[in-house]
């Protein structure tokens, strides 16, 4: 009992580390918001703050870095492949207006003949 | 008369290498990952779609100020949540529970705060989800994750008061099943970590 004693007591130690990284990347966050920046940029900043947050609260709130049960981890493997697979979904509008045989056309030689068409 | 007792509930199965409740937990997390994913790949697809018509967070008008107090609220819930099996784990039902009834605070604070100072003024002021696309998914995300919070707010009360006489029963048992109401809890903080960003910044 011990041993699990110890072990908690150096858990706790990490929970607020974790807290610490979170309240500072929330105001950071909040503070990046207001920088000047390009739309995209600004979306990959705040995303990859919030992917930080949260990897701490995956790893340490929920246990993951200590958790050694394989069939949570190849769970949570699939889960992962799903999700890519739902977030790839929205790429799939390309095929709303599906490149035609004469936009091709267009972006080759037309461009060169288009003058003489003119005479 | 006998007590039937569901077997792996505080040993770890030979076989999934955890205790049942976790591995179950853990299943319904990923659903609920499937969830959230859907609703966030419907705002990327809406907002691409949109293009430069979709709102600045400029026009919608959401109180940063509101969003980032809520935000700590959650963090600060995470941390007594994992608090509460901490103690627990140490052997100390009396802290334990005092954290489990600051988590509870804390999670009632934040639908406080969503409910009468954001969803009440945007109600106010005439906002509906049939206001625009924005307001749409805004309401459809904010609003399936203030249910988390309230289910959240449902088990923890359980285990608050009810469900406390396990403790007297198989305290590891109670600790194990307080650590999966931390798992859903966590996940809950982890949906609003995106949430936040998505709706409020950007």
């Amino acid at each position: 009992m011990g041993g699990a004693h110890a072990d908690v007591s150096k858990h706790v130690k990490a929970y607020i580390g974790v807290f610490v990284a979170l309240a500072v990347l929330t105001v950071v966050t909040v503070l990046a918001s207001y920088i000047q920046v390009s739309m995209g940029l600004h979306i990959t900043i705040a995303l990859v703050i919030a992917t930080i947050k949260a990897s701490f609260v995956a790893a340490i709130f929920m246990h993951l870095k200590w958790e050694r049960g394989a069939s949570i981890w190849w769970s949570l493997c699939l889960c992962a492949i799903f999700f890519a697979v739902l977030m790839m979904l929205p790429s799939l509008t390309v095929y709303d207006h599906p490149p035609r045989v004469e936009d091709k056309m267009w972006d080759l030689p037309a461009v060169q003949k288009a003058p003489s068409e003119h005479h | 008369m006998s007590t039937q007792v569901l077997p792996y509930t505080v040993h770890p199965h030979p076989i999934t290498g955890v205790y049942s409740g976790k591995l179950g937990t853990w299943l319904f997390l990923a659903s609920e990952v499937m969830l959230f994913g859907a609703l966030f790949s419907t705002y990327v697809l809406l907002r691409i779609g949109a293009g430069d018509a979709w709102p600045s967070h400029h026009d919608t008008h959401l109180s940063i100020p509101i969003g980032t107090i809520n935000t700590l609220v959650l963090i600060v819930s995470s941390v007594t949540m994992v608090m509460a099996w901490a103690s627990l784990k140490m052997g100390n039902l009396s802290m334990g529970r005092a954290y489990l009834a600051v988590t509870v605070l804390l999670a009632i604070t934040f639908l406080v705060v969503k409910f009468f100072f954001e969803y009440k003024v945007k109600w106010a002021a005439g906002t509906r989800p049939s206001t625009s696309t924005f307001f749409a998914i805004y309401f459809t995300l904010t609003g399936l994750h203030a249910i988390h919070i309230l289910g959240g707010i449902v088990v923890i009360s359980y285990f608050l008061f009810p469900g406390v006489g396990l403790w007297k029963k198989d305290p590891e048992y109670y600790t194990n099943r307080i650590e999966c109401t931390g798992l859903y809890w966590h996940f809950v903080d982890l949906v609003w970590i995106f949430l936040f960003p998505v709706l409020y910044l950007m």
